[in-house]
């Protein structure tokens, strides 16, 4: 039997597949159709200190091979997913993992300390990369300094697993990674979506409510690719891989970019029951190989 | 219960220039379904039609275990969809969303416009099976986009209006001569359509002081409420169009009328 367990810092994850934020709910919207307890993790929908409305209306438009969205952290706030959501979803036999956003580097640490405090909740996610806010998110991410500002407070008040989840849409992936990692970051999760635009003809106007949006899918995977790539090599912490990850087969070369554990996002939407494939398929694809532990594909893209 | 299933093409028929009628058949005996419930439907394999599209439940045929969805082709998806053949397997999540109430009321007004018909004979269907009947008000803009009539026949009256004036009466749904009858014939309005239809229609209820319901569309990327893209703004704040509806009551939206 292959050993399919890997581990982000303290964190023990019994396999590499997770869910991304935003793109799985709170993991009980797919109960229904998939054994969600065979996920080693689910990273749950942004939240915030406060409770958000998010964006208005049209928030999705359909692109090639991709979508872009404008949703905006529309969640209850962090004492509402702490009291009300986090119970329903705690006996779940994976780990819960809160993406954590704010507008001020306050927000960030105040919502840090109160999941701190939650049992349980052995890891959070700091997205310093939702680029659908006009505060915070994703400006925190594409600044140097700034991103490791905000890694840094976050770092001071959690004692827990610390992944911070960077923004594509930089010069330089490899130095913002370099500088959260110096900051305190335990692993590094990439890519958030890239900021792009659609236009209707027809209309002459945009399609988004908010003109721009995040691109995510399989329209993103060999940019993604390479990021994780260049992160692998730039930093010793793990990477978790993401970015248009629609398969199997996906999900290895994500592995063999550097990546210890991925998260399937946007193709949940299409398939509900996908990221149980790709764990069958990266199981399968261990077997067909020989290999004993997920750990010899990490970084095992061979260059000769 | 959700379930996600290939089903397997056993009817395809075009009814006009641009609409048709896809019958599907379940590997296994189908979920109930209720009137206004909806299913997302893997048209896919396109870098252009990436996303499933979510489609009104037309008809549902426990014995056969048979789905239909009637479609009017607006974009690729609908368009491809068109192209499938007897035999062909589609992959189907369903049942999706809420469904339309049943009113204590007994004078029950049916508002669809275009392809605004699709929830209506599962509606009628249920309003049989609680003895009660409805007026169905079909609109659309010309005589041809007035399909499937007949099948609405079994559960109540049928009155028919469109822009171009070759059927029924001429103009758009809600001028309708029934709006104009001092003594109006209905206590619970249900309506699905083109957007700024539905908000006369629950601007009608409104004056009139009569309970409606709308059905509405929305884009989506799930269907299941993983997403967050297909917002209404309701008077509790922002809620997923899949799952807190597509039915809600006037009353719940914050529509101006």
């Amino acid at each position: 039997m292959a050993d399919l367990s890997v581990s982000i810092h303290k964190l023990h994850l019994k396999n590499p597949v997770t869910t991304a934020s935003g793109t799985y709910g709170y993991g009980e919207e797919f109960v229904e159709f998939m054994d969600v307890n065979r996920l080693s993790a689910i990273f749950v929908k942004g939240i915030t200190l406060e409770h958000r409305e998010g964006n208005p209306y049209p928030r999705m438009a359909e692109t090639a091979s991709g979508m872009l969205n404008s949703v905006g952290l529309q969640n209850r706030g962090v004492d509402y997913f702490i009291r009300h959501i986090y119970p329903r979803v705690r006996n779940f036999d994976t780990h819960i993992i809160p993406n954590v956003n704010g507008s001020t580097i306050e927000d960030y640490v105040t919502v840090t300390r109160r999941l701190n405090e939650v049992k349980g909740i052995e890891a959070i996610e700091l997205n310093i990369s939702c680029p659908n806010v006009k505060a915070g998110g994703m400006a925190f991410g594409i600044n140097r300094k700034s991103a490791m500002e905000a890694t840094r407070a976050v770092r001071d008040v959690y004692d827990k697993t610390l992944i911070v989840k960077l923004s594509p849409n930089v010069t330089d992936i490899a130095d913002m990674a370099r500088a959260v990692v110096d900051a305190g970051a335990d692993a590094i999760s990439l890519v958030n979506t890239f900021l792009g635009m659609a236009i209707n003809a027809e209309t002459r106007k945009p399609i988004l409510g908010t003109i721009t949006g995040g691109l995510s899918g399989p329209a993103i995977k060999p940019i993604a690719l390479r990021m994780v790539w260049d992160v692998f090599k730039a930093v010793k912490v793990p990477v978790i891989g993401m970015g248009g990850i629609m398969n199997a087969a996906d999900a290895i070369e994500f592995i063999l970019a550097g990546s210890t554990a991925i998260q399937v996002g946007t193709a949940n939407f299409i398939d509900p029951t996908v990221s149980i494939k790709i764990l069958e398929g990266i199981k399968d694809y261990m077997s067909r190989h020989g290999v004993n532990s997920v750990n010899e594909l990490i970084g095992g893209m061979q260059l000769s | 219960m959700k379930k996600i299933e290939d089903f397997t093409v056993i009817g395809h028929k075009w009814l006009n220039y641009s609409s048709y009628v896809i019958e599907l058949e379940a590997p296994e005996p189908l979920s109930p379904v209720r009137p206004g419930n909806f299913a997302e439907i893997e048209i896919g394999h396109s870098p252009h039609v990436f996303l499933r599209r979510p489609f009104s439940i037309f008809n549902v045929n426990m014995i056969n275990n048979t789905l239909s969805f009637y479609v009017k082709v607006i974009g690729e998806g609908t368009r491809a969809l068109g192209r499938a053949r007897k035999g062909d397997k589609v992959n189907i999540i369903y049942p999706l969303g809420n469904a339309f109430t049943i009113p204590e009321k007994n004078k029950i007004l049916v508002v669809a416009g275009g392809s605004g018909i699709a929830p209506f004979i599962l509606y009628g269907k249920e309003l049989q099976n609680h003895n009660k009947s409805a007026t169905f008000l079909i609109g659309a803009r010309k005589a041809e986009d007035i399909v499937l009539i007949e099948m609405f026949r079994p559960y109540g009256d049928i009155l028919i209006i469109t822009e171009d004036g070759l059927l029924g009466e001429k103009g758009m749904v809600t001028q309708h001569s029934i709006f104009r009858h001092d003594d109006f014939p209905c206590d619970h309005i249900v309506t699905c359509g083109p957007e700024p239809m539905m908000k006369a229609v629950a601007g009608l209820a409104r004056k009139k002081n009569i309970s409606c319901e709308v059905s509405l569309e929305n884009t989506m990327a799930c269907g299941f409420g993983a997403c967050l893209c297909c917002i209404v703004e309701t008077v509790d704040g922002n809620k997923c169009v899949c799952t807190e509806g597509p039915v809600f009551n006037i009353n719940q939206l914050t529509w101006q009328t």
